[in-house]
């Protein structure tokens, strides 16, 4: 039902149950907000977004007012300017003036509301917060100083992420973010997703930094320093660097990676592909020998930490391959060191992610092979971002290089990764042949394709029916797994990332990156599936070399050895 | 069965509202929450120990680490605040290198704020396991304190 309410002396039309908020962006009115969070319940917690109630002559919250028939509101009334301005200054009170040394620099919500409001002199003095940084963990930095308590972090780890690992502590001026017992996040049930950190207004949430290390190892001569990007890389860097969202960086990116300094570039859906035909050998095995069904993916290393601690009874179906990052390595620190005549300590392998879970998941002990790691140093793309600017490379004027080969080369398949519902078409594909000798006749399953946090379908491979599902974001897939776990028994395959549209919208990702340029992402990387030819892991000829000169077959010996592990139960707090 | 178990086994194994009533008890008969005990309720009522923890520091009334050998409550009601209690605190916390609701490292103080404990007439007071000390000031304070750690020996 529609009925008109009066905005800054303007009739609009507002629908029952819409927020005044609502109703003001949908007419492109805008009112800052803080603690708001699209589709979830308000909790009026800041006051930023107050709009004055013309006949009332209340400050209400528009983004938990509810509009109503007749209500007549000012949204810039000197009063609602002035307490804003107020809010503000109250943050910057005890906020520490930190901005020429923070990450969010020229990236920060409160910097660019102070300066939207025109708060440009010192007028309320408090204590400046005092609190310790949180470096425990392998990929977070919590510094709880810069925190102005708006909540979202702590609404994304419980209600997307099922995790629940920080909430507030204490009260009133003493508040903070915080853990169970102040314990380091390290030991808390965090799964790394850096979904938090996508939210954070400020400095308070950020990744940890690899940038020293890596610089020091691509200055020393004794260091033969490789990179691998993920799928979704060259795709979601657009925004980072000040082009149109979807724009695919391509060849571009080769060359800005050989510019720094990075002497081989090998792409991780290449090892994708390699992933594919370890997993689909896999999935088929199960089938055939009653093995555990349904079988999960593991490459995203947010959802596996999320099963040792809250689903270990879901690990006998955990594939055992690894992630195409850490194929990637495994491959680089083996078969590649042989060839290139080095030993493994001379390799220093780095890998750029859309994810904040990938550092952790490199430093994990079951990806290391007699204390040497697969993976050194992991970027995010946020950092590879700030790591070209520091290098100096111009990515406007520069012009597009091939990736270094063998180990470079992709079949769409592998491309696909990057969106949810990737693995699952491009395992598809490759299963599809290997039981029937036959190709698919269309390879797209629209079915597994798009935003939706859970999508299911039933693919026929002569006569056997594959039922198949595919989450991200884990509250949808800790629903799935309620539902096996009471009975449901018509999906044999999973795939689950922990990230809301998959890799393309991880934690390590452009911050800020809205759902539109989120599908333009997808859309460009549907696109590379649509025009390019190679669309099967199978064919790509790199990997068909691979398994001839190196691997032997998907799940032989080199292959156990190198691609596959093992996970365990994990005791945290939580 | 143990302690936490047995105040668990009253309350019906769902549902947030029963937490503080919860808590209260185990606080009660443990004398403080412990990270064990925090952890048993969260798995009881299937609430993360962040959520848990959380809204225990939103009440004053609880702590998380046991009380010290020597109990010392530092009254902040009116009557002692006016009097300077605020200061004791600040030199209590200062000499035994801990803040109210902790306890020392050997185990042998914990300090506590409490509100008015009805003996204005001799504000600032102080109670050491029970003991009243009257007209506690900053140099007294560090007096009596010290005796009880000889008395402990
Ligand atoms: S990284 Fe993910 S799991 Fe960890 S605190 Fe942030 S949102 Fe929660
Ligand atoms: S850490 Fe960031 S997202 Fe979380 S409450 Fe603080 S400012 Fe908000
Ligand atoms: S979905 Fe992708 S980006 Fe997100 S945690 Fe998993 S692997 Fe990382
Ligand atoms: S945005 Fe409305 S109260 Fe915070
Ligand atoms: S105020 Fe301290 S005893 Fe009453």
């Amino acid at each position: 039902m529609d009925f008109t309410i009066n905005i800054n002396n303007k009739s609009l039309v507002a629908s029952r149950g819409e927020t005044i908020l609502e109703v003001m962006n949908r007419n492109g009115i805008r009112v800052p907000t803080l603690c708001h969070i699209k589709n979830a319940l308000p909790t009026g917690a800041c006051r930023m977004c107050v709009v004055e109630d013309n006949k009332t002559g209340k400050l209400i919250t528009s983004c938990s007012f509810p509009a109503e028939p007749g209500m007549s509101i000012l949204t810039h009334s000197p009063r609602v300017v002035e307490s804003r301005k107020t809010i503000i200054e109250l943050l910057l009170s005890n906020h520490p003036d930190d901005c020429l040394y923070c990450v969010r620099n020229k990236n920060c919500e409160l910097q660019d509301l102070s300066s939207e409001l025109h708060v440009t002199e010192r007028r309320i003095r408090g204590i400046k917060n005092k609190a310790n940084l949180d470096l425990s963990s392998a990929s977070i930095i919590r510094d709880p100083e810069k925190c102005i308590l708006c909540g979202r972090c702590v609404y994304v780890c419980e209600e997307v992420m099922g995790v629940a690992c920080i909430d507030f502590i204490n009260r009133g001026n003493k508040s903070i973010i915080g853990t169970a017992f102040h314990q380091g996040l390290n030991t808390s049930s965090c799964i790394n997703c850096g979904q938090c950190i996508m939210v954070c207004p400020t400095g308070a949430l950020t990744e940890k930094n690899h940038f020293a290390q890596i610089q020091e190892a691509l200055s020393n001569p004794a260091k033969r320093v490789v990179v691998q990007y993920a799928p979704s890389i060259t795709v979601s860097m657009a925004e980072e660097l000040g082009m149109e969202p979807g724009v695919d960086i391509n060849g571009i990116l080769n060359a800005a990676l050989r510019k720094v300094g990075f002497d081989h570039i090998f792409d991780s859906s290449f090892s994708a592909d390699l992933t594919i035909m370890e997993e689909s050998a896999e999935l088929i095995h199960r089938v055939q020998n009653g093995g555990v069904l349904p079988m999960i993916t593991s490459c995203c290393p947010g959802w596996v930490k999320y099963a040792e601690e809250f689903a270990p009874d879901f690990i006998p179906n955990l594939s055992s391959c690894k992630s195409p990052q850490q194929m990637m390595g495994a491959i680089i620190k083996s078969h590649f060191a042989e060839q290139e005549n080095l030993k493994p300590e001379e390799i220093y392998s780095v890998s750029i992610m859309p994810c904040t879970a990938k550092k952790f998941e490199a430093q994990r002990e079951e990806m290391t092979r007699e204390g040497i790691s697969d993976v050194d140093a992991v970027l995010t793309t946020r950092e590879l971002a700030r790591f070209l600017k520091l290098f100096g490379v111009d990515m406007f004027n520069i012009k597009p290089e091939l990736v270094d080969s063998p180990l470079g080369f992709r079949s769409t398949a592998g491309k696909l990764f990057g969106a949810s519902g990737g693995v699952m078409e491009a395992a598809i594909r490759t299963a599809y042949r290997t039981l029937t000798g036959k190709e698919m006749v269309e390879f797209q399953v629209p079915a597994l394709r798009g935003f939706e946090g859970r999508k299911e379908t039933k693919i026929n491979i002569d006569g056997l029916e594959l039922g198949v599902a595919v989450v991200n974001g884990m509250t949808n897939a800790k629903k799935l797994l309620d539902e096996i776990r009471s009975g449901k028994n018509d999906v044999h395959f999973i795939e689950i990332m922990a990230c809301p549209g998959g890799c393309i919208g991880g934690g390590g990702q452009h911050i800020g990156t809205s759902d539109e340029q989120l599908r333009a992402r997808m859309q460009t990387l549907y696109r590379i599936d649509e025009t390019e030819r190679i669309k099967v892991s199978h064919k790509n000829p790199e990997i068909v070399d691979l398994y001839k000169e190196f691997l032997g077959e998907p799940l032989g010996h080199k292959s156990h050895e190198l691609l596959h592990t093992h996970y365990h139960q994990r005791e945290v707090v939580k | 069965m143990t302690l936490v178990q047995h105040v668990l086994h009253k309350y019906p194994a769902v549902g947030r509202d029963n937490l503080i009533p919860i808590l209260q008890e185990i606080q009660t008969a443990e004398g403080y929450l412990s990270k064990k005990s925090i952890l048993e309720v969260g798995r009881y009522l299937d609430i993360p120990a962040s959520k848990i923890f959380g809204v225990a520091t939103f009440y004053n009334q609880f702590r998380f680490e046991p009380f010290g050998v020597n109990h010392v409550q530092v009254c902040r009601g009116t009557a002692c605040h006016v009097l300077g209690s605020s200061t004791v605190l600040q030199e209590l916390e200062k000499h035994l290198k801990v803040k109210a609701g902790q306890t020392t490292r050997d185990g042998q103080f914990s300090i506590e704020v409490v509100a008015c404990i009805g003996a204005c007439g001799l504000a600032p007071v102080i109670c050491v396991n029970g003991e009243f000390h009257a007209k506690v000031t900053a140099q007294s304070i560090k007096e009596i304190v010290d005796s009880y750690k000889t008395k402990g020996e």
